[in-house]
């Protein structure tokens, strides 16, 4: 009787640590994306019989639970959803991710999986892209006579003529460092970037010359406020209709356009290409987010299985089809059926931004949250001054140095 | 007689849990706070981290955004200080009488203190928008220009104190109602006698009388105040720019935006020494006025 009870003890245990070994922590962004997964992750439990865990958080309290979490070293967490361009630096020097070896790459286009690959191996599976558009007001263009702006210069224009009875003529991120992305495509339009082989050159006169575009064209035409204004700030604006044109990212296109969210018919919400600039046409198209293994998971079969079901062309499709929102592997972008559902603004585009865009959307480096705040600093000073600074270039220079300090500082100086 | 071994040491026994949990949950985290402030630790770099002295002192010391971030939490505390306690003040003589409705007075004070400041954070962000916001729509009805409030960098620090003060003067304001409540009739009544008029009454007897109460409520708003985080950084997590930076917002944008926790620790080190040497000021003005 005694070894009864002793086996079946045995057993009962036994069940208890494959039971424990067959649940995993899940940490997922506020994201359209990850409220999908979250969605959908009563199937995948009783598909595979994992427990999944799943706590979500807005991204930049994400990206702090993670590194306090993966810092102290006693991290439970398996699986999470994580932006590449900002953390990825970051959690790979620390060694926080696990590499995906036994992952196929193959549906993925070549410059999504740059930012995410460190020597030879891939860190994160890139699961949605962003690239920056102009939004604009079919109703307000048509009215005054404006053809939709292809041209920076025309967009001034546009801006200038727009620009009455409360609406502001156009809007775009002002707030230093949030606005450090959308003001990007600005300044790689005007010929200018942020770092150039491990070293910030965001003073160069090309760059300058954004900056002062970037504020006269918000300084003037922005609305009241805009320096303490992140998208956030501003669709509610555009969706109450005070907004004639906004540049960000296409992600947004199916909030603005839901008749539930905003007081601006469908119709009436117009998006193009972001305008080409004097010295060139490329826009930022950036991997924003992933998905990772946590380098100290005790369950890497579940959370190998679990990434690949939330990162498989089936979700992702899903995504693009009933949500709009642009995921990164090629195959939705090729399937008829998830296109049809699609709107044809955001295919055209991608189409466009994925042929000349260029895959950063900020200065690409371990200490970037800092980095932001010095880029920020010039673009808020160039606003504040609708771009007329006389200061500017020294300013620039001086955050230059910052950044260069911050690149020493954490051994990636020089380092292209 | 042989006394059990709780019975002999009662004293040490009892008060044991109340230490265990201030060294476990204060003493430790300052200490720690503490020791890292003279580390290097950092995350971004991705080295372990190392012993360096005073050297994170030295860095930080002359960062312009710290000596900035000082000036700025002196003064936010100064101007909301300033406003909750003369408001708080003047609101509680004038309700100090008995009247109908003056519980459901008491009960409408009591709201702002128990609102949970991020809501508190969001609502006013809401009022405050220059374009769409309730605030502006007051100003032009009443023939007044516009302000951006919390997006100018100028109207920022002013802004925010209004929120600080709408939500934290009914504090000042109970704390004086129990003052005066409390208050001996007899100077009063030899007053009236001697022909003293209500503003000699006021100035006189009632505000000296008064003073240790307001000089206690007024510790208990420096110390907040000082520490202001949650509605700072729920309305404009520091901006435009750095216009309201404290060194509350600061030290946390050090630890979990630059991931420099060195740095951040010789930030938040400051700060608790600042709190309370501003504290022990008041408490010793506080012990004179009483003494």
């Amino acid at each position: 009787m005694k070894k009864l009870i002793l086996a079946a003890l045995v057993a009962l245990l036994a069940f208890g640590a494959v039971a424990q070994a067959k649940e995993i922590r899940v940490l997922l962004a506020n994201h359209p994306y990850g409220d999908l997964l979250k969605a959908a992750i009563p199937q995948f439990e009783q598909q595979t019989g994992i427990k999944v865990n799943v706590e979500q958080y807005q991204e930049g309290q994400l990206s702090t639970k993670l590194a306090t979490e993966f810092a102290t070293g006693s991290s439970t967490v398996d699986v999470f959803m994580t932006r590449p361009l900002q953390d990825g630096k970051m959690f790979y020097k620390n060694g926080w991710y696990k590499a995906l070896t036994n992952y196929d790459f193959s549906d993925f286009p070549k410059n999504a999986l740059q930012p995410v690959t460190f020597g030879t191996k891939i860190y994160t599976v890139p699961i949605l892209t962003e690239w920056e558009v102009l939004y604009y007001r079919v109703d307000l263009l048509k009215a005054a006579g404006i053809a939709v702006p292809k041209t920076l210069a025309e967009l001034e224009t546009a801006a200038a003529k727009l620009n009455k009875d409360g609406i502001a003529g156009i809007a775009s991120r002002g707030k230093g460092n949030p606005g450090v992305t959308q003001f990007a495509s600005y300044l790689y339009n005007y010929g200018g970037t942020f770092l150039d082989k491990g070293k910030a050159v965001f003073n160069s006169k090309d760059a300058i010359e954004a900056f002062r575009y970037y504020g006269k064209l918000l300084g003037n035409y922005g609305p009241a406020g805009v320096t303490a204004m992140s998208w956030d700030n501003i669709m509610p604006l555009f969706q109450a209709g005070k907004i004639a044109m906004w540049t960000d990212a296409g992600t947004f296109y199916g909030q603005i356009i839901d008749p539930s969210k905003s007081q601006v018919p469908k119709e009436d919400v117009g998006i193009a290409n972001f305008p080409a600039g004097p010295k060139a046409s490329s826009p930022y198209i950036v991997v924003s987010w992933g998905v990772a293994i946590s380098n100290k998971t005790k369950h890497l079969d579940a959370a190998q299985q679990f990434l690949d079901w939330a990162t498989s062309s089936d979700m992702q499709k899903k995504g693009l089809a009933q949500l709009a929102i642009a995921v990164a592997r090629n195959s939705p972008w090729q399937d008829k059926a998830t296109l049809a559902q699609v709107p044809q603004g955001l295919i055209d585009t991608r189409n466009v931004a994925a042929k000349t865009g260029i895959p950063y959307d900020r200065p690409y480096m371990s200490a970037v949250g800092e980095a932001r705040d010095y880029v920020g600093e010039v673009i808020v000073e160039a606003i504040n001054t609708k771009g007329s600074s006389s200061n500017l270039q020294k300013l620039a220079d001086q955050k230059v140095s910052q950044v260069n300090d911050l690149l020493m500082d954490t051994g990636e100086y020089g380092v292209p | 007689m042989k006394t059990g071994f709780l019975e002999r040491n009662l004293n040490v026994i009892f008060p044991l849990p109340a230490v265990l949990f201030v060294v476990l949950m204060m003493v430790f985290p300052v200490g720690y706070t503490l020791f890292l402030s003279f580390t290097n630790w950092s995350l971004t770099s991705g080295m372990p981290l190392a012993f360096v002295g005073f050297q994170s002192y030295l860095r930080v010391f002359q960062e312009p955004r710290f000596l900035d971030a000082i000036g700025r939490t002196f003064a936010f505390t100064g101007m909301a200080m300033a406003l909750e306690t003369i408001i708080g003040v003047t609101v509680a003589i004038v309700l100090n009488r008995e009247f109908r409705g003056k519980g459901l007075i008491k009960l409408l004070l009591l709201l702002p203190l128990v609102a949970t400041p991020v809501a508190v954070g969001i609502v006013f962000n809401l009022f405050y928008d220059p374009t769409i916001g309730l605030a502006n729509w007051a100003l032009v009805q009443a023939g007044l220009p516009k302000l951006e409030w919390v997006s100018n960098s100028a109207t920022v620090l002013p802004s925010l104190v209004l929120v600080d003060t709408w939500q934290w003067t009914p504090m000042i304001v109970l704390i004086t109602l129990a003052g005066l409540a409390s208050l001996p009739a007899d100077p009063y009544e030899s007053a009236r006698v001697d022909g003293a008029n209500a503003a000699q009454i006021l100035w006189r007897i009632t505000l000296p009388m008064l003073l240790p109460t307001i000089l206690t409520a007024m510790i208990l708003r420096l110390i907040d105040a000082l520490k202001t985080f949650d509605i700072i950084f729920a309305m404009t997590s520091g901006g435009p720019g750095y216009s309201s930076e404290t060194l509350n917002i600061l030290g946390f944008r050090y630890s979990f935006e630059y991931f420099r926790m060195g740095q951040a620790s010789v930030i938040l080190v400051s700060l608790f020494i600042i709190v309370l040497a501003s504290s022990l000021g008041i408490m010793k003005a506080r012990a004179r006025v009483e003494g």
